[in-house]
């Protein structure tokens, strides 16, 4: 049984609650006055994408690419990397030629 | 009327003039006027006649620098350039010197241009205005109360206001054509695939392609075989050869069959749509057959090109999150840096496309948004295949007003997005497209006529191209 | 082991997901060094540091890897596509992971373990590695450390990811499956498969259910970086699970880690966004599809797997085998030296012997082994085998000859291994028989237990250089002909 795929004006309008949440996957915090605004904004792109619903397009192809391009390889030799020391000094913080980061609060229990 | 790029080449390679002096000339205009224009966000004066003087050196010791010799050229500030800040007029990217230079700018410094700065864009190539770039909003020379366009509106700004005689920008939506159209420059979207996207901060990439701004469509040819061409550190870079095409622009259009796009007529402003009729007229009179052609398709590329372009820049802007390069915003934990470092770093409009491209992939969402766009981009390219077994080229407008005024859309992101929909077709397609200063509207202010043509159809687009320049009624006085 | 008594009643289920780093020279999609244990962040450039407008570039020799694991595996090979698997981490240089989704190189296929047992293989996919994060100060956990510090060498070496059908039911089994498949991988070439240096890392998917029932609900269990805590892991992780059901608890599905020193698998704190990757196709790269000739090439390329190797060396051995030599089969074939068994027995040493020194001595040294001379090898255990030189020497002269190189015999007289002749030996004998009268006679009478201090006065007497086979024999002959 192939899924029902919703179409775009079926979709429930974006609320407030899925903005914050797609805010949180993107690591962007909002304030009130930004995630009101968002929400509105966001919304009213959407519903001008749900125009694509109107379309009979099931049957084509998806286009991910505008090339019919394949098999685009490398041989497996190597090419100089950077220096460290240009590397890390773009960095924001680093130590013991590593890259330091604040402590990373894990999955683990 | 400021000298075109290939007569300052041709004045340097012959020793009539010195680089040093063309590049003087350059950065004595930019100090004149660019306080006003704010075109440029980087001025690379000392570097640029260093440069300057080894092209000299080079010429009196008889060797030839290359087709461009002694160019001042300006670079949109999402090419990447060794060891001089690339900021996408990002705060994110504030400080960062990346440690290698954009393909492009490999090619263009191998063919003898000087980059004399990095110009101003809207931030991360989002936006059709120039306004979303974290130094402040470029002005249209024309005009200073309006928008030059964009995202690549300093380039185009810096080519009409005769800082330098050609500009680079990245088109993925309409980000070269929309500027030169505003700014009554020539500006060039290749094929996709022509152009090393190497080096290029990426915004959308199956869209992303890097073009050229100049003063004559001679110019822009001569720009564009310097940067197309195969590069094997792009895996979507076309094996094919790149077009000769400066052969083309003098070749006329006796002959070939034109499809004026009702689409791209209908639904732009009635002096706009005038001047594009005036185009096709003058078309026919040079032995064209030109024909209306209706491509219905086009209407929902828009719709298309705001779900896929988003969702493209979400995961390649993933990346700035302040572990590596760039600024980063300091918090208890490495998740709170990141959200303070991104949050402190993007301006509104890319949160706004970030979150929107988000939401098209997020599970439950990919099917009904993100895969519908894409199947809709295949009706796109379906539209033109249908289009061009009729025809060798199509015409339309570029943009559906002349430049508008600063802050007039800012508020409303649809509105902002509604000015790309006469670029987007070519762009979800893959194909060339070239926008031709063709006259003015009431105010005085630049049209810009669109031509279009198939995939690596590039030297039938010059052609059309070089008709259209010759066939252009004077702009007036330089701006 | 009392396994099955703990899990009387229950079954369990295991699927694992194997992670092999590939071996190739460069990374996946640049031209940096794949190497291990390098100065860190000496291995990087714009593309494996993600860095603003780089671009990917596949290597076709990781291709080619992954194709051979696949045809090796028996999976088919089709055409695929690369994804992006969106999610933050300070590892990942991109904040998303290039990997291969719904269209995965090799599908489908089969792993038969030295048992008979076959185990289905889902699909083995390419894809990237993460750099290494070291958590600094702190209480030393994780979650605890004051900060962390990151290398990114690691970050885009090409892995080949495997994913098992649920068909393992024990954590021997597991094991079994997890050395096997490292043995399908060395003798490929297609990794080196030194989980130690994570080069080989398992992930297991377990539950459990009644017997005959229906398939209960399963925890991942991340982290298990040896066999030894593979087999560890999954025997507590049933037996919470059983633990759970029989006290009528429930199972959630989540994902768990493995606590090498305190034992047990801890859930990871779960985030409701974690499992929302927004994969979508990358569009720097376009889809991969393996033409027909390139398949087949690398199918003809591939050479005889482990199975069949173990079976060629047991047939050279001969004879029924010993279940010593049949681990010993199994261990020179998993580190790839059964050429060596064969090369020397080729030169005329004897098979066994040239197994078991094989086995034990050569691949104690695996970087020095890849060195070894096979012809070398073959006359030092001529020498050990004739008597001319005894074990414990020729365990010797193998070392130098691991070290160094060289001639056997050169080294053997280099070491005062000068083999005695028998008419020397034939004296030293009488010499000790005579001065041991009592021992000599109960031996005559037929009491072997004074063989040994016999021939360890011999060796005494000869300074340990006479053989202790080559004394037995001599004792044995000069009773005989007594008799």
């Amino acid at each position: 049984m192939t899924p029902r795929v919703p179409q775009p004006s079926q979709l429930a309008a974006i609320g407030p609650d899925q903005v914050l949440h797609v805010a949180r996957l993107a690591r962007l915090e909002l304030s009130e006055d930004e995630l009101s605004r968002f929400t509105g904004q966001l919304a009213s792109v959407l519903d001008y994408a749900a125009q694509l619903s109107e379309l009979e397009v099931d049957e084509l192809e998806p286009m991910s690419h505008p090339l019919p391009l394949r098999n685009v390889l490398r041989a497996d030799e190597i090419t100089p990397s950077l220096r460290r020391e240009e590397v890390l000094a773009e960095a924001p913080a680093a130590e013991s030629g590593r890259f330091r980061v604040p402590r990373i609060i894990s999955e683990e229990g | 009327m400021s000298p075109s790029a290939l007569e300052l080449a041709a004045a340097v390679r012959s020793g009539e003039r010195s680089a040093r002096e063309v590049v003087e000339d350059s950065l004595q205009a930019v100090s004149e006027r660019d306080d006003d224009i704010h075109a440029f966000v980087e001025i690379l004066a000392d570097q640029a006649l260093a440069r300057a003087d080894e092209i000299d050196s080079a010429v009196t010791a008889g060797v030839d620098p290359g087709p461009l010799a002694g160019v001042p050229v300006a670079l949109k500030d999402n090419l990447c350039t060794r060891g001089v800040p690339t900021t996408c007029s990002s705060r994110i990217l504030q400080g960062w010197h990346p440690p290698y230079d954009a393909t492009v700018v490999e090619r263009l410094v191998g063919a003898g241009a000087i980059v004399v700065g990095k110009t101003n864009m809207d931030e991360f190539a989002m936006g059709s205005s120039t306004e979303n770039s974290c130094s402040g909003p470029s002005r249209n020379p024309h005009d200073y109360g309006r928008v030059p366009g964009g995202s690549s509106g300093g380039s185009a700004a810096a080519v009409a206001a005769g800082f330098v005689p050609l500009a680079f920008g990245s088109d993925t939506g309409g980000s070269i054509r929309q500027p030169a159209a505003f700014c009554g420059v020539v500006g060039m979207k290749p094929t996709y695939g022509l152009v090393s996207r190497y080096g290029l901060v990426a915004f959308a990439s199956s869209l992303d392609q890097v073009g050229p701004f100049a003063t004559t469509v001679t110019d822009a040819a001569a720009a564009f075989e310097v940067i197309a061409g195969h590069d094997e550190r792009d895996s979507t870079s076309l094996e094919a050869p790149a077009p000769d095409v400066s052969a083309a622009v003098e070749a006329g259009v006796a002959g070939k069959r034109i499809g004026v796009v009702r689409e791209l007529v209908d639904a732009v402003e009635p002096e706009v749509a005038a001047r594009v009729r005036e185009a096709a007229e003058a078309m026919a009179g040079a032995g064209a057959v030109v024909e209306e052609v209706s491509i219905p398709q086009f209407r929902y590329g828009l719709a298309a090109y705001y779900l896929l372009a988003p969702a493209e820049a979400s995961s390649n802007l993933a990346r700035f999150d302040g572990v590596r390069y760039g600024s980063r915003v300091d918090a208890p934990d490495a998740e709170g840096m990141n959200v303070a470092t991104r949050t402190a770093g993007f301006g509104p409009e890319v949160k706004r496309r970030i979150m929107l491209g988000t939401y098209a992939l997020s599970a439950g969402y990919y099917d009904a948004y993100y895969a519908r766009a894409q199947r809709v981009r295949t009706l796109v390219a379906e539209g033109f295949a249908r289009a061009y077994r009729r025809f060798d080229a199509m015409l339309g407008a570029t943009t559906p007003t002349t430049a508008f005024a600063l802050g007039e859309r800012a508020g409303d992101p649809l509105s902002m997005y509604l000015s790309d929909t006469c670029t987007v077709p070519a762009s979800l397609a893959g194909h060339p497209a070239i926008s031709v200063p063709f006259g003015t509207d009431r105010s005085g202010l630049p049209v810009g006529v669109q031509a279009m043509a198939p995939a690596l159809g590039e030297a039938m687009l010059f052609a059309l191209a070089g008709a259209l320049e010759r066939a252009a009624p004077a702009l007036g006085d330089a701006p | 082991m009392n396994e099955a008594a703990t899990l009387a009643g229950w079954e369990v289920v295991i699927g694992l997901e194997v992670h092999c780093e590939l071996a190739t020279t460069t990374k996946l999609f640049c031209g940096c060094l794949n190497a291990f244990g390098d100065e860190p962040n000496t291995n990087i450039c714009p593309v494996c540091l993600g860095l603003p407008g780089s671009l990917p570039v596949l290597n076709r020799y990781a291709v080619e890897l992954a194709m051979r694991i696949g045809t090796a595996l028996r999976a088919e090979i089709e055409p695929s596509v690369f994804h992006r698997k969106n999610y933050f981490y300070p590892d990942m240089p991109k904040d998303f992971q290039i990997s291969q989704y719904d269209a995965p190189i090799n599908r489908g296929g089969r792993l038969e373990l030295p048992d008979g047992t076959v185990v289905g293989i889902e699909r083995a996919h390419l894809e990237e590695d993460t750099g290494k994060t070291t958590h600094v100060g702190g209480t030393g956990r994780i979650g605890g450390a004051d900060y962390a510090l990151v290398d990114y060498n690691r970050a885009g070496v090409p892995l080949v990811e495997i994913v098992s059908a649920p068909d393992i039911s024990s954590a021997g089994q597991a094991r079994a499956y997890v050395s096997e498949l490292r043995a399908i991988l060395v003798a490929t070439g297609t990794s080196d498969g030194r989980m130690e240096e994570g080069s080989m890392r398992v992930d297991a998917n377990v539950s459990v259910r009644r017997s005959g029932r229906a398939l209960g609900t399963r925890c991942e269990i991340k982290n298990l970086n040896s066999l030894r805590s593979l087999g560890r892991a999954i025997e507590f992780e049933a037996a919470r699970q059983i633990g759970l059901l029989e006290a009528g608890g429930t199972v959630v599905q989540e994902t768990r880690h493995w606590d090498e020193d305190r034992s047990e698998t801890l859930a990871m704190r779960s985030k409701e966004e974690a499992d929302d990757y927004r994969y979508f196709p990358e569009p720097d790269l376009v889809p991969l599809a393996p033409e027909g000739r390139w398949q087949a090439e690398v199918a003809a390329s591939l050479g005889a797997l482990p199975a069949e190797r173990r079976g060629d060396l047991l047939r050279l051995i001969g004879g029924e085998p010993t279940p010593a030599q049949v681990d010993q089969v199994r261990s020179v074939v998993a580190s790839d030296l059964d050429a060596l068994v064969v090369a020397s027995s080729e030169r005329g040493a004897p098979a066994p012997l040239a197994l078991v020194r094989v086995a034990n001595e050569v691949a104690a040294e695996p970087e020095r082994a890849r060195g070894l001379d096979a012809d070398a090898l073959a006359r030092l255990l001529v020498l050990e085998s004739s008597g001319e030189l005894s074990a414990s020497q020729s365990k010797e002269v193998l070392a130098e000859l691991l070290a160094n190189g060289g001639d056997p015999a050169e080294i053997a007289r280099r070491l005062g291994f000068e083999p005695m002749d028998k008419g020397a030996l034939a004296e030293v004998v009488a010499r000790v028989i005579a001065e041991r009268p009592e021992d000599w006679a109960r031996f005559i009478a037929g009491e072997d237990k004074v063989k040994g201090p016999l021939i360890g006065a011999v060796r005494r007497a000869t300074d340990n250089q006479a053989d202790p086979a080559a004394v037995g024999r001599h004792l044995e002959e000069l009773r005989a002909s007594r008799a």
